[in-house]
């Protein structure tokens, strides 16, 4: 399978970097998967997990919240506000994500940012529920 | 002539403060590998972003529709310093190294007859600007309390700059900090922030881009977070600084020290031998006397 370059950084490190076959993003108006050859994209993307593969069937999952995916000629970037690994994640760490969703949720009046904390904490919580706490 | 016992007692008290620079200049050294590795870490973020933004914003004809924080609001009448120095002293000219760039700056806007606003990161620059600039600094934030600086800074900061910048209390913002080149360099940096400065990227692809959601709607959210991302950049790069400006200082201070005591010393023995040579005299004198 042909793979492309995926680099993954938030502010404070970067988190991968190399060659995968196929990455699939939590973007604003769905999840869409990257693959080799994928035409130029730009998009934002919503709290959710990122999926990386690099060898067919085994994924490797990362919390993302907030920030952009670009996808051009020399292969994807995501530009992550906060990114945890799943290796990382805990409960504590996940109870702290949905109260500052929830609190950006009460926080704001526009319908738009409503819509995306309602959605994030929807995320948060299935996350929860997956990872069994 | 000082006595002996007082000469004892000033070579201690050196010794003490050797003891301590000593000790602050190791800590220092311990903290520079840590903030130097998180500015490091920082920079990727930083230049993928300047990049994204560059290509996009490339594309963006200037217009009424475009983002503020990009084109700016039309006029240069009042004028933001965003200070960022540190929250403790001692550490050679770092602070006011930093604190003269932005005070010059401000002298020079003043003179223009422009308005100038001040936000102060860090206690020092406060302490240094607001013997001349008491009116013209609107806020201090302090951030003596958080023990590593985390990216949540840099957002809280640029959160208050923007709800500034959406109330229309300024139409220039720009950043002072200190650029980290190496444990004796650091270079005071202004940088303007708003509007957003943009370094035309020259592998500007000529292949389509599809954006999602539309164009304009990124280049909203992704101004703010180009500013939190320059102001958090320019905090770990202070912290940086900070720590390389203070290892230095405390390095020579400990070398002042070590000559002051090898001086104080010579003078104690020369004397101490004095006064042997001298009784020794006296003695001898007595005994020829007899």
């Amino acid at each position: 399978m042909a793979t492309f370059n995926f680099e993954l950084v938030s502010p404070e490190r970067v988190l991968f970097s190399g060659d995968v076959d196929a990455v699939v993003l939590p973007a604003t108006e769905g999840d869409m998967t990257v693959l080799a050859g994928h035409s130029p994209v730009m998009t934002a993307l919503k709290t959710g997990f990122l999926v990386i593969t690099s060898t067919p069937g085994n994924g490797r999952r990362i919390l993302v919240r907030g920030g952009f995916a670009d996808v051009n000629q020399n292969g994807l970037t995501v530009l992550a506000e906060r990114a945890l690994p799943e290796e990382e994640l805990t409960q504590e760490i996940l109870d702290h994500e949905i109260l500052t969703a929830e609190m950006h949720y009460d926080a704001s009046n526009e319908p738009a940012t409503k819509q995306a904390a309602e959605s994030a904490i929807a995320q948060l919580r299935e996350a929860k529920a997956a990872l069994n706490f | 002539m000082p006595s002996l016992k007082d000469l004892r007692n000033r070579i201690a008290s050196v010794k003490a403060t050797q003891k301590i620079t000593k000790a602050m200049q190791m800590v220092a050294a311990a903290k520079l590998r840590r903030a130097q590795t998180a500015a490091e870490a920082a920079r990727p973020y930083a230049e993928r972003m300047a990049a994204v933004l560059g290509n996009i914003a490339s594309g963006v004809i200037v217009g009424p529709e475009t983002p503020r924080l990009l084109a700016g609001t039309g006029s240069d009448r009042v004028h933001l310093l965003v200070v960022c120095t540190a929250e403790r002293g001692l550490c050679g000219a770092f602070n006011s190294s930093i604190a003269r760039l932005a005070r010059d700056h401000a002298n020079r806007l003043m003179a223009e007859g422009k308005t100038v606003k001040i936000i102060c990161v860090g206690k020092k620059g406060y302490d240094i600007l607001r013997r001349q600039f008491v009116q013209q600094i609107i806020e201090l934030i302090d951030l003596r309390s958080v023990r590593q600086l985390g990216f949540e800074q840099g957002d809280m900061i640029a959160q208050k700059v923007l709800a500034r910048f959406e109330a229309g209390e300024f139409d220039v913002a720009t950043l002072f900090y200190s650029r980290f080149r190496s444990v004796i360099a650091q270079i005071p940096t202004a940088q303007q922030i708003i509007p957003a400065q943009i370094e035309a990227t020259g592998t500007s692809s000529d292949a389509v881009y599809d954006y999602e959601p539309d164009e304009g709607e990124i280049l909203t959210t992704l101004l703010p977070r180009n500013l939190t991302v320059q102001i958090f950049r320019a905090l770990l790069e202070n912290a940086a600084s900070e720590q390389g400006a203070r290892m230095s200082a405390m390095d020579s201070a400990t070398r002042n020290a070590g000559e002051m005591i090898k001086k104080q010393t010579m003078t104690y023995n020369r004397s101490r031998q004095a006064m042997i040579t001298k009784e020794l005299i006296e003695i001898i004198s007595g005994a020829e006397a007899l």
